[in-house]
């Protein structure tokens, strides 16, 4: 089947992992995408707190962009954030006639237009459950991951809020529970999976989102989980880039490797670690891989600037 | 934009500049959304004390406290709420109120949300090292957490952007969202 891609911001730069992985399964799994011409930032959970309209606006321009290209009704969009804000304006805008003025007369400014509906705005997760199904998965599957134990996480953004047809149980979901289990991984019992990561606090008060963390890692350890899986660019950088910060702060000693589910179908599909982004996490997911008998193929350190990096300078390194 | 007007009360103008924001009268006072947050403990008001205080015009004091800024969208108020007032999108509204009244207190959160903006403006896309390297610069980064490091290792693992990228049609980008902005919210 083929959809629209919407790979947003994170996933050309910290979460490049989830987009590699993604589109390593897509493939087997039938998936085309297209990407959607010229996208912009979704606004992410910043832009809709400094002025709604322009947030409106600003998500309304990848909507019509996206409905311009005709060859797919379906819009997915890996990233939980941009998730949201694409749903939110597709139904906010067939919801509240006025909106859709308001969005479609600044859209006007920049000659586009956009009806609501046109779309249908959907999670990564929510066509690969779907649209692909359990039983088309686990036929596909060469290496089972079995004896593995995955805390699946989902976070807030893709139960949450109710945006028409809901996608799962906005408390207690089940899709990558269900998921994991299609390709031989034990689930454990993680009650904690839909709650918050913490988003941009880690950037603003270390100290709520430290806490927030915490937790999550706290709850996926006591059932001696191999991994938590996600869904969620978000949700990743912030359990796995954070974890030493978090090991520091509370005199703990988590090593819990954060992955998100497209590896996980790619490891269980056959494919090699590398081409899934694995390698890339802060947490090695080497002890997870060779419990499934995949020796990890460690990447090369980087060989220093290229030539021809025309980019901007890296922040000085602090002394002392 | 331009959220507030003078001759309304506090309570409407936050219902008028937030969809579906009337349900707000119908507030119960039960609890249920503070007792979900996950930021609650951090919060100077929890959100049921701030729509109590919205009702009352305690229009500065909300406006001032570090409650919207320690929302972090997580939605589990806005699900669990008995009558379904949209109390995410309401924090959202008095961030906005707050950042044009110029009266929040905690400076790093408006100022995270508007240095993530201004590169939105200025490329049509977000820029982590960007964004991370300006604000961390900007508010004493050793006391939060050391960000060179940080940065080192997302670098070796490939996984920063070096350059922000541009979008093509940033022009038009920037007439959509210029006309937005002459607009009033809802
Ligand atoms: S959950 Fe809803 S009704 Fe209850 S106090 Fe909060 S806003 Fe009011
Ligand atoms: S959306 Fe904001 S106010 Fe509501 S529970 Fe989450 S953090 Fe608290």
């Amino acid at each position: 089947m083929r959809y629209g891609y919407y790979p947003g911001c994170s996933l050309s730069g910290l979460a490049r992992p989830y987009d590699m992985s993604t589109k390593a399964i897509a493939e087997p799994l039938g998936i085309q995408l297209e990407e959607v011409e010229d996208w912009n930032c979704c606004g992410a959970t910043e832009y809709f707190a400094v002025n709604k309209m322009a947030a409106y606006a600003l998500v309304g321009r990848n909507l019509a962009n996206a409905a311009q290209q005709k060859s797919f009704t379906d819009l997915v969009a890996p990233c939980s954030a941009c998730y949201v804000n694409l749903r939110k304006t597709d139904h906010n805008m067939g919801k509240y006639p006025k909106l859709a003025q308001k969005v479609n007369k600044a859209l006007e400014a920049g000659d586009l237009s956009y009806d609501p509906g046109t779309l249908q705005v959907r999670h990564l997760i929510d066509i690969i459950v779907n649209d692909i199904g359990y039983d088309a998965i686990r036929e596909k599957v060469k290496e089972p991951l079995k004896g593995l134990r995955i805390a699946p996480y989902y976070g807030c953004l893709i139960v949450r809020p109710e945006l028409g047809e809901p996608l799962d149980d906005p408390e207690y979901p089940m899709s990558l529970d269900l998921l994991m289990e299609a390709l031989g991984a034990q689930v454990v019992d993680f009650p904690l999976k839909a709650h918050c990561c913490g988003g941009h606090m880690t950037q603003i008060s270390s100290d709520t989102a430290y806490e927030l963390i915490r937790r999550l890692l706290h709850n996926a350890a006591e059932y001696d989980a191999d991994a938590i899986v996600t869904l969620c660019p978000i949700c990743q950088l912030n359990l796995d880039a954070y974890q030493s910060n978090i090991n520091r702060h509370f005199g703990t000693d988590f090593k819990i490797p954060i992955l998100f589910f497209t590896q996980m179908i790619g490891l269980a599909l056959g494919m090699p670690p590398k081409s899934l982004g694995i390698g890339k996490e802060f947490v090695s997911a080497a002890a997870m891989l060779r419990k499934i008998g995949t020796e990890p193929e460690l990447e090369a350190a980087p060989t220093g600037k290229k030539q021809d990096d025309k980019s901007l300078p890296m922040p000085g390194k602090r002394e002392g | 934009m331009n959220v507030t007007k003078s001759n309304h009360t506090f309570l409407m103008q936050v219902m008028d500049a937030t969809l579906g924001g009337e349900a707000l009268l119908t507030c119960l006072q039960c609890g249920s959304c503070g007792g979900s947050c996950p930021s609650g403990p951090d919060m100077e008001h929890t959100p049921r004390r701030i729509f109590a205080m919205i009702g009352a015009g305690m229009r500065d004091e909300v406006l001032k406290s570090n409650t919207p800024w320690y929302c972090v969208s997580c939605y589990y108020c806005t699900v669990r709420c008995p009558k379904e007032i949209p109390i995410t999108d309401i924090m959202y509204t008095l961030k906005q109120m707050a950042i044009e009244a110029k009266l929040y207190d905690d400076r790093d959160a408006p100022d995270f949300s508007q240095s993530f903006i201004g590169f939105v403006e200025n490329y049509g896309r977000s820029y982590e090292v960007g964004l991370a390297t300006r604000f961390h610069l900007t508010h004493s980064p050793l006391k939060k957490f050391d960000y060179a490091p940080f940065a080192l290792t997302m670098l070796t693992k490939d996984r920063l952007q070096l350059r922000p990228e541009r979008i093509k049609g940033i022009g038009q980008l920037r007439a959509i969202l210029n006309k937005a902005k002459t607009m009033e919210d809802m």
